[in-house]
């Protein structure tokens, strides 16, 4: 008898308690346009700034603004779990367009947001930059706001130019000569630092590839990176860092290294996004604050061409019930006045007029506002291949890049990698 | 308790009929199948999270998923196998890699291990310091484990290199380089892990009877004598249990080499174990199909290792 008890109690307590767990799970979701909207945002600077402005955004609407905020490895790795499953969990999302867009919109992730953008004569979507706007566009359709553009310009210290007695490049074959003089002169410095990482570096080498007059793709839809210029800009941008660049240099590189050993004062030039500028500015992470200069992308054979892209965007969670208050945050934002703010602080935005204020440049280095102007002109508006498989594709143009840092023929190494990528584009065709 | 129960049982025939009370037919139903009843919890939850899991994980290896799991992917069958299994390009230096690591970072572990359980093992003075400065590294996340080491061996701005510029030595590449990136990770894993061997061998050691210990000091064994064929055979049933744990461990690292060399296990895929490798085909390729094929092949390797492990210690018996 006494086990009967013992077996009907454990029996009962099983049952609430599954029961329970099932009330649990079945509750959140469902609700019409929730009064909450919950954005989700990569750790960067401008979500450090705006962060601090969304008491302001609650007030003036009276909504709720619930925040996620991580890294941009997780950020990419949630998005892949939460929207294959459907959620409904996010409204708002930072994501990038160049990295993510065609794949997410292919995938049919990202609200189609063309009327909405239309909508608002005030918050003005014809003041965006045309080379952002094409980046957040799918097939027609806008799926996202630009949010930070960037290009890439010359980090320099003046003092070492000027102990050499060197004028700022204005040609990859004086920056090259330059870097060369001064690796010499001080032993303890680098000439040169860039990303190393195969895919890191892609970014960053695209704007050599495009000096060199090469491209990642043609204009037939086929590999490009195989073509004698191509070639050159691999061995080019190899050899900057394998015979001017650190000590012990490493392949795994990525901004928060090279800026590292550039901040620290290891490095005499520099070639990184305009977006990071802070990083080299602020007194408080760099030794080299008082003496860095910018200047724009130096020219190759076909000239200077930079990139010039929004590396972030807003975009809507196509699965959100509340799409409505989710637009309303972008709206704010990315109206003229959060955007001139934002780029006030230092994060490079993608409105021509906050560009043309005077203003919106005015916390800028006079240097690196000219370099930005410049390459606004005449920048590439991608930097990578622009591909649904964006991370498999910089992985193979970017292998010659790893192999010219080595050493390895940097030539043989883009001929390799070319029957991979044509393999690659036949294969997403 | 008895008359509480007779109690209910009045109340609610009371409430429902002369017959047999719904309660009452439950509850002598529940009697009677009460072995699955107590185990349907662990069932479902089996079921939930193990199962159905690896039953999705095969039938998306036999598609081709890519891009998105809720875009329309055809059954293709055993294309994704075969091609990985011709893959040399990945996976099987991924396979390479992975045992490498799991063996060598097990040996020296269990060595190691071995060694300083042993020391352990008899009181001395300061004893429980010891202890504790050697669970340290054990308490530490992985992931900062890696990131802590990467900045450590950091070729230009880490300490390693300026610890070895201080005593007049070149700078090592550690991670840096595709040779030697694996092998620091190696050891990385051996200083996070071995105190959990410690741990468990100093566990086994101090239940052990002192017995068979004195009768062989007595017959005149040497201290290596007594080690070798008192101790360690008493302590196998311990070793077992210690392999088995680390090395499933040591199969699954993935933390400290992802945190360290990031995707694809560095520029040159150095330390791109399978695990690495399935992770970046399913969430930087987006390809499903592949990756599961690749997560399946895994199980498979790990299953046939535990049943080679498990099988041979039968056989010893």
């Amino acid at each position: 008898m006494k086990r009967h008890n013992v077996m009907r109690a454990t029996a009962v307590a099983a049952l609430l308690s599954l029961g329970l767990t099932a009330c649990g799970s079945g509750g959140g979701g469902s609700e019409e346009a929730s009064s909450t909207v919950r954005v989700t945002l990569a750790n960067h600077v401008w979500t450090d700034i705006i962060k601090e402005a969304i008491p302001e955004f609650e007030e003036e609407t009276g909504l709720t603004v619930q925040l996620t905020q991580l890294g941009e490895d997780q950020l990419s790795d949630q998005y892949n779990v939460k929207l294959n499953a459907g959620t409904d969990e996010i409204d708002v999302m930072m994501y990038r367009p160049l990295q993510e867009g065609k794949l997410f919109a292919q995938n049919g992730y990202l609200a189609d947001l063309s009327e909405r953008v239309e909508g608002n004569a005030e918050w003005d979507w014809s003041d965006f930059q045309s080379g952002p706007v094409e980046a957040t566009t799918f097939e027609d359709k806008v799926v996202g706001v630009p949010l930070i553009t960037e290009r890439e310009v010359l980090y320099y210290r003046k003092d070492l130019l000027e102990k050499a007695g060197l004028e700022v490049p204005k040609t990859l074959e004086e920056l090259e000569a330059a870097a060369k003089q001064i690796k010499e002169e001080n032993p303890e410095t680098a000439g040169f630092v860039a990303r190393t990482g195969r895919s890191a570096a892609v970014t960053q080498f695209s704007s050599y590839l495009y000096s060199f007059g090469g491209d990642f793709i043609d204009d037939s839809g086929k590999s490009a990176i195989g073509t004698p210029e191509a070639k050159e800009a691999y061995d080019y941008y190899g050899r900057m860092i394998r015979e001017y660049g650190p000590e012990n240099v490493s392949t795994d590189m990525s901004w928060p290294e090279a800026m590292a050993i550039f901040t620290q004062g290891g490095a005499a030039f520099y070639t990184e996004a305009d977006s990071l500028y802070k990083n080299a500015t602020d007194p408080a992470d760099s030794k080299v604050a008082e003496t860095v200069g910018f200047a724009p992308m130096p020219e190759g054979p076909a000239g200077s061409k930079p990139y010039n892209v929004p590396s972030w965007g807003l975009a809507i969670n196509e699965a959100s019930a509340n799409q409505d208050n989710a637009w309303k945050f972008i709206e704010w934002a990315t109206s003229k006045e959060k955007t001139l703010e934002v780029q006030k602080a230092g994060v490079p935005g993608p409105r021509s007029s906050v560009w043309e204020d005077p203003e919106g440049i005015s916390t800028y280095p006079k240097d690196l506002a000219e370099a930005i102007a410049v390459s606004a002109e005449n920048g590439v508006g991608y930097d990578r291949p622009l591909v649904v498989s964006v991370a498999e594709a910089r992985e193979i143009v970017g292998d010659p890049i790893v192999a010219a840092i080595t050493g390895e023929d940097a030539a043989k190494a883009a001929e390799t990698a070319n029957t991979s990528f044509e393999a690659f584009l036949e294969d997403e065709k | 308790m008895t008359a509480r129960s007779t109690d209910t049982t009045q109340r609610g025939s009371a409430g429902k009929g002369p017959k047999k009370t719904g309660w009452q037919a439950y509850s002598d139903w529940a009697n009677d199948h009460r072995k699955w009843l107590f185990a349907a919890p662990a069932m479902v939850f089996v079921g939930i999270l193990i199962v159905f899991p690896l039953a999705w994980t095969l039938y998306l290896s036999l598609t081709d998923a890519s891009g998105s799991v809720r875009a329309e992917s055809d059954f293709i069958g055993l294309e994704n196998y075969t091609e990985v299994l011709t893959d040399t390009q990945r996976f099987w230096p991924a396979v390479g890699r992975t045992f490498y690591f799991t063996i060598g970072a097990l040996a020296i572990q269990m060595v190691l291990g071995m060694c300083i359980a042993l020391l352990l093992w008899r009181p001395f003075k300061g004893e429980k310091f010891v202890r504790v400065v050697i669970l340290l590294p054990l308490v530490a996340t992985p992931v900062a484990v890696g990131m802590m080491w990467r900045l450590i061996l950091d070729p230009n701005i880490g300490f390693a290199n300026q610890l070895l510029g201080f005593f007049g030595l070149p700078g090592q590449p550690w991670l840096s380089s595709p040779e030697t990136a694996l092998t620091t990770l190696l050891f990385v894993d051996v200083w996070q892990w071995t105190p959990m061997v410690v741990l468990i061998l100093l566990a086994g050691l101090t239940s052990l009877s002192d017995e068979p210990d004195e009768a062989a000091r007595i017959d005149g064994a040497t201290a290596w004598q007594r080690f070798w064929y008192v101790t360690l055979p008493l302590m196998m049933p311990t070793v077992i249990v210690a392999v088995l744990l680390r090395g499933i461990d040591a199969l699954k690292t993935f933390d400290i080499l992802y945190a360290t060399k990031g995707k694809g296990g560095g520029s040159f895929n150095e330390v791109e174990t399978l695990n690495i490798y399935a992770y970046g085909l399913s969430f930087d390729y987006m390809d499903y199909g592949v990756a599961s094929a690749v997560l399946i092949l895994f199980f498979m390797i790990i299953v046939a290792c535990m049943w080679l492990v498990t099988f041979r210690r039968k056989g010893n018996k």
